[in-house]
């Protein structure tokens, strides 16, 4: 099977996909050393993420490890999670400061 | 790991052996080009200001000027002056010879009488220069002496997921080996601050790194540009960052995971080893700039969409993992990382090869824009001329 989408962090809830993905298609990642696959529920654009696990309305989605900001509706396992359905939730630099 | 390079009185170790002909001032540049052009081992930058600066512009200037004289991969300085610049030849050169002991000479184009007499001098003292440097032997050198710049520019949907964070992986592992490295563009950790500062070795540092993003998004505000608004643009949206936080998490990865021992002003000289960040703009070519006067003695530089920029000083390291450019752009490529994309390595696994094109590069391997001549720099400006 061929690789087709890279997982950034072990911590992440979503995979970017390296090939376009057609609704129905697998998507093959690693991790670490096994290699791991998901149906696609919807097509997925070239680059883009597509959602490991079932996110609430308001969770947050993980790459790299870190929060990329919150969504607007609940994205279930499988399918495309781009700005359409994720936004960036504001702070302020004060506040950052230890 | 060791690798065979220039030994200094003052620094790090070159790992090229240039005589560099310097201009104080764009009416100097010119000059410069063509006394570069008459010696093997001689190289030129084009400096584009240095007269009619506001104070601050001329302290940037003269910061970058001493800082090429004195980066690692100098041999020796000639510097060619107008007369009536700000800053002229004489007193640009004492500075420099205040900051390293290398040859370092200047000539007035005024005072010798026009640009002729000016070339004439100039070149006899950069062949005279150049034939010094031919004896210097190169020697081991610890892989400490290495300090290494981390660029992009002219990323893709590529550059987040696999070049930068192969990068990320060689400058980890260089680090820990107990080279330096370098990474810059600040506007760009804006959105990924807060992820950068958990990165800073002290609670200082941490702060440092918030406050270097704060400032700098202030000081373009006054400019009246708002550097967060249209971000990510639709371009980035349709190649699937989807916010600014990813934009700029995908971007800060090509620094790495190792604690921030430092941060530095623009083109400032490094006190510390290991993982180090420089506050310069998101400008490839300014930022390379800077680097390169705060000491860097190579850069490694990603793309995506492909670039052929260099510097006369540091060989420039060009890695893409977008197999397209590599294809299109072989000429101005020297490594193809779309194995990642691919699914067929690892950014890890890539990462770890790129030590031994560094090491290559250290060595003597000639990068493509090196072996091109090529020879950007953009110095960067906070104020319009007098």
């Amino acid at each position: 099977m061929e690789i087709n989408a890279l997982l950034m962090d072990e911590k992440d809830n979503v995979v970017t996909c390296v090939t376009e993905v057609a609704a129905g298609q697998n998507v093959v990642y690693r991790r670490n050393d096994q290699i791991c696959t998901l149906e696609a529920k919807e097509d997925i654009p070239y680059c883009h993420k597509i959602a490991l696990t079932d996110i609430p309305e308001g969770g947050e989605v993980i790459k790299y490890g870190e929060s990329l900001g919150k969504t607007s509706e609940k994205i279930l396992t499988g399918h495309w999670v781009s700005h359409n359905n994720l936004f960036s939730v504001p702070r302020d630099y004060d506040s950052e400061m230890i | 790991m060791q690798f065979w390079g220039y030994k200094r009185k003052e620094g790090r170790a070159g790992i090229r052996n240039h005589v560099l002909i310097l201009p104080t001032c764009a009416c100097g540049s010119e000059s410069c080009r063509i006394v570069a052009s008459q010696v093997r081992g001689a190289v030129n930058i084009v400096f584009n200001t240095g007269c009619s600066d506001v104070a601050a512009n001329t302290a940037m200037s003269q910061k970058v000027l001493t800082g090429f004289a004195c980066n690692p991969n100098v041999y020796g300085v000639v510097i060619i002056g107008l007369g009536c610049e700000t800053v002229p030849h004489n007193k640009l050169r004492e500075k420099i010879q205040s900051m390293t002991s290398k040859p370092v000479v200047s000539f007035g184009i005024q005072d010798e009488g026009g640009t002729l007499k000016t070339i004439e001098k100039a070149v006899r003292a950069a062949r005279d220069m150049a034939a010094e440097a031919a004896m210097q032997q190169k020697e081991l050198c610890d892989i400490s002496e290495l300090l290494l710049g981390i660029e992009c520019g002219g990323s893709d949907a590529t550059s987040g997921i696999a070049s930068n964070p192969a990068v990320g992986e060689l400058s980890d592992l260089l680090v820990d080996m107990g080279a330096s490295t370098i990474m810059s563009e600040s506007i760009e950790w804006i959105g990924g601050e807060h992820v950068l500062a958990k990165r800073g070795a002290t609670p200082e540092i941490h702060n440092q790194i918030i406050k270097v993003c704060k400032d700098y998004e202030a000081h373009l505000e006054a400019a009246g540009q708002d550097c967060r608004a249209g971000q990510p643009t639709p371009g980035n949206k349709a190649g699937g960052l989807s916010t600014l936080d990813e934009k700029s998490l995908g971007c800060i990865r090509k620094g790495g995971t190792r604690p921030v021992v430092e941060v530095l002003e623009q083109a400032e000289r490094p006190t510390k080893q290991g993982a180090i960040l420089m506050d310069t703009a998101g400008y490839d070519i300014s930022s390379v700039t800077s680097m390169v006067a705060g000491g860097c003695n190579a850069v490694i530089f990603t793309t995506g969409r492909g670039t052929p920029t260099g510097n006369a000083i540091v060989p420039v390291i060009k890695v893409t993992a977008n197999a397209r450019t590599y294809q299109k752009m072989e000429d101005n490529m020297d490594v193809d990382l779309s194995a990642i994309i691919a699914g067929t390595k690892t950014y890890q696994e890539m990462g770890a090869e790129l030590v031994h094109v560094v090491e290559d590069v250290c060595n003597g391997k000639m990068t493509k824009a090196e072996a091109f001549g090529f020879s950007d720099i953009a110095v960067d400006h906070v104020c319009r001329f007098v």
